[in-house]
């Protein structure tokens, strides 16, 4: 995201558009808290630094410490940068059947970084996720908002050689 | 076994995302029929079909209909349960992805039936895919009138919204998704009050998921005679997608009246993996009791698989063939359940973790005798005593573990090491 959008001390113009949209849909400003992250985090480039936790709660009006409470509740939201692309790779019981642990085991090896943490050139973090649905592609990982599967190996570093 | 299917009738037809296509398939036929009817027929109709929910528990859907109070001006809500995180189970996604109208009627007829005027499909924050087909098909619905203001001109109302979760196994259980729709962290509730009575926004709410919604369509235009004619007996009815993965050489889903075999399955997907043996197997996701190999000629429904100790939960068949350890394999479930406890109750925040500790001990080698039995009592702890069932979906496979496998545990503890050490499934080539 581009540092203009990211103006001071508040949402960017369209997140908070964004977020008006979604009003009338609900009898409650608490209720789009989760819509309110998602669309902050995407605006944010993939995390939740405390300027948009705090941005978030200015909007909805909602206690600062409430909305870290959520954010810390689920998977989805980080309080830490991450990749470009973020990286997801089902170790699940299906997926582990499959070979997915050896697809986490050469994903790490091919990043040379660990878990949770960014490549050098910011292009990429990964972690190990729990069954993302997919099991009919075991072994599979998830890049962005896309699901790869029927992994090889060698097919995943192929996947990740490919990434821009 | 050749079964004309039903809920994913449509796969294969992408011109069903589109209205024009899924009326062209037959599709809305069944809307225009319910708004016909009086309400409470359609819930008589669902009920005397016997559809009971695709989402774990298997409560009768008409029945959890006919809870909403009646007569009231007082906004009434559907939640869709598309939250599908039991680990092995994906048939959501994918009626979704095939057929998103076939849901978008299935929601209209059951708000029609109880009153709803706002419907909500919860769905996985990881399922953008999904979640942007089934908008887009919304959209479409709406472009229609098949949603909003006056539902094909019968001057019922209908707004209808698409909400992301954002990565939590415990907002599947429908208080956790209604504390989580709402705007807080997925804690479960405590019932009563239940949902139909105090729901969303403290509103009366029905949740169901989205197979179970999925059926309804059929129900209507086909009648409860016919969807009843389908399944085992009459307390398991109609068509059921069961999701098939793990040691088989086409995993998927595969469409059968609700009770086929295991064999069955394995038979249309393709036979086992490379053709190795069938050692033990999961029947309906990661909370179900694991069944050996003898039990592969069960009847897949509700309740020959209660009897046998185990559970249809969401129909996600987990096989595991000669060269998996079991030890192990209850060992990854183990950790996802203590990672996803929303850690409000005491016995499910501690029993995951200890379980997930003393099978990690086991594995290694480093277990004894009495860890066999302390997993017996925990698993009997933890039974019953929490606010939701997150605990007792830890303690399926945990204490069949410990009760049909003992001996395989046993044999970690003789040998201080795992019988069956890991090995690549991979051929050299594709490794590196
Ligand atoms: C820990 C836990 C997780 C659950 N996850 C799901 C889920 O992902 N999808 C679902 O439909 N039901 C799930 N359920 C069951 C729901 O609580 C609820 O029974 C179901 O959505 C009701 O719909 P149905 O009657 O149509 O099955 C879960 C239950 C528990 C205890
Ligand atoms: S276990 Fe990996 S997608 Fe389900």
């Amino acid at each position: 995201m581009s540092e203009s959008a990211r103006h001071g001390d508040g949402l960017p113009r369209e997140a908070k558009r964004a977020i008006d949209e979604l009003r009338p849909h609900y009898p409650t400003t608490e209720a789009l808290l989760l819509p309110a992250l998602h669309i902050a985090q995407r605006h944010w480039g993939g995390w939740l630094p405390d300027e948009a936790i705090s941005a978030v709660a200015r909007e909805l009006d909602l206690a600062e410490s409430k909305v870290y409470g959520v954010v810390t509740f689920y998977d989805l939201f980080h309080q830490h940068p991450v990749g470009r692309h973020r990286i997801r790779v089902c170790t699940n019981l299906s997926c582990t059947l499959r070979g997915g642990e050896e697809i986490l085991h050469a994903v790490r090896r091919h990043l040379k970084v660990d878990e949770n943490e960014v490549t050098a050139d910011g292009r990429c973090s990964f972690v190990h996720f729990e069954c993302l649905g997919a099991c009919e592609q075991a072994p599979m990982m998830m890049i962005g908002d896309r699901y790869h599967g029927d992994l090889t190996p060698r097919r995943a570093v192929e996947i990740l050689e490919g990434l821009d | 076994m050749a079964f004309e299917p039903i809920l994913l009738r449509n796969a294969g037809n992408p011109a069903v995302h589109e209205v024009s296509g899924y009326r062209k398939a037959g599709g809305y036929e069944a809307l225009s029929k319910a708004l016909a009817m009086e309400p409470e027929e359609i819930i008589d109709a669902v009920k005397a079909s016997g559809l009971r929910g695709r989402g774990g528990a298997g409560f009768p859907a008409g029945l959890k209909w006919s809870f909403i109070p009646k007569g009231s001006e007082k906004a009434k809500y559907l939640v869709c349960n598309a939250d599908e995180s039991e680990p092995g189970t994906f048939k959501d996604r994918i009626l979704i992805e095939t057929d998103p109208h076939q849901l978008i009627e299935g929601c209209a007829i059951c708000c029609y039936a109880v009153g709803a005027s706002t419907c909500y499909v919860y769905i996985r924050g990881e399922y953008v895919a999904p979640a942007l087909t089934l908008e887009r098909a919304i959209a479409d619905a709406y472009e229609h009138g098949l949603l909003g203001e006056d539902v094909l001109g019968s001057g019922f109302a209908l707004d209808m919204r698409v909400h992301r979760g954002a990565g939590a196994y415990i907002c599947g259980e429908e208080t956790g998704m209604l504390e989580s729709l709402e705007g807080r962290r997925g804690q479960p509730r405590i019932k009563p009050p239940f949902p139909a009575i105090v729901g969303a926004f403290a509103a009366p709410t029905v949740i169901n998921n989205v197979e179970t919604l999925c059926n309804v369509p059929h129900i209507i235009g086909r009648g409860a005679e016919w969807f009843k004619s389908l399944g085992t007996d009459e307390r398991n009815t109609g068509p059921k997608v069961y999701c098939i993965s793990g040691h088989v050489e086409r995993p998927g889903v595969y469409e059968y009246p609700i009770g086929v075999t295991l064999d069955d399955l394995i038979a249309a997907a393709g036979g086992m993996y490379r053709g190795r043996a069938l050692k033990a197997y999961i029947p309906g996701g990661a909370s179900a009791a694991i069944l050996s190999d003898e039990q592969s000629g069960l009847p897949m429904d509700f309740d020959s698989l209660a009897q046998a100790g185990s559970m249809l939960g969401s129909a996600a068949v987990v096989v595991m063939d000669e060269t998996t350890c079991l030890v192990r394999a209850t060992l990854r479930l183990a950790k996802f359940f203590a990672h996803e406890s929303c850690g409000q109750c005491t016995p499910c925040r501690e029993g995951t973790n200890w379980s997930e500790m003393i099978l990690a001990r086991l594995e290694d080698g480093r277990g004894s005798e009495s860890d066999i039995d302390l997993l017996q009592r925990i698993t009997t702890n933890m039974s019953g005593t929490a606010l939701c069932a997150l605990a007792d979906a830890c303690v399926g496979p945990v204490r069949s573990l410990v009760t049909n496998f003992r001996p395989e545990v046993m044999q970690h503890v003789e040998q201080g090491c795992c019988p069956l050490p890991r090995q690549s499934i991979f051929e050299p080539g594709a490794v590196s």
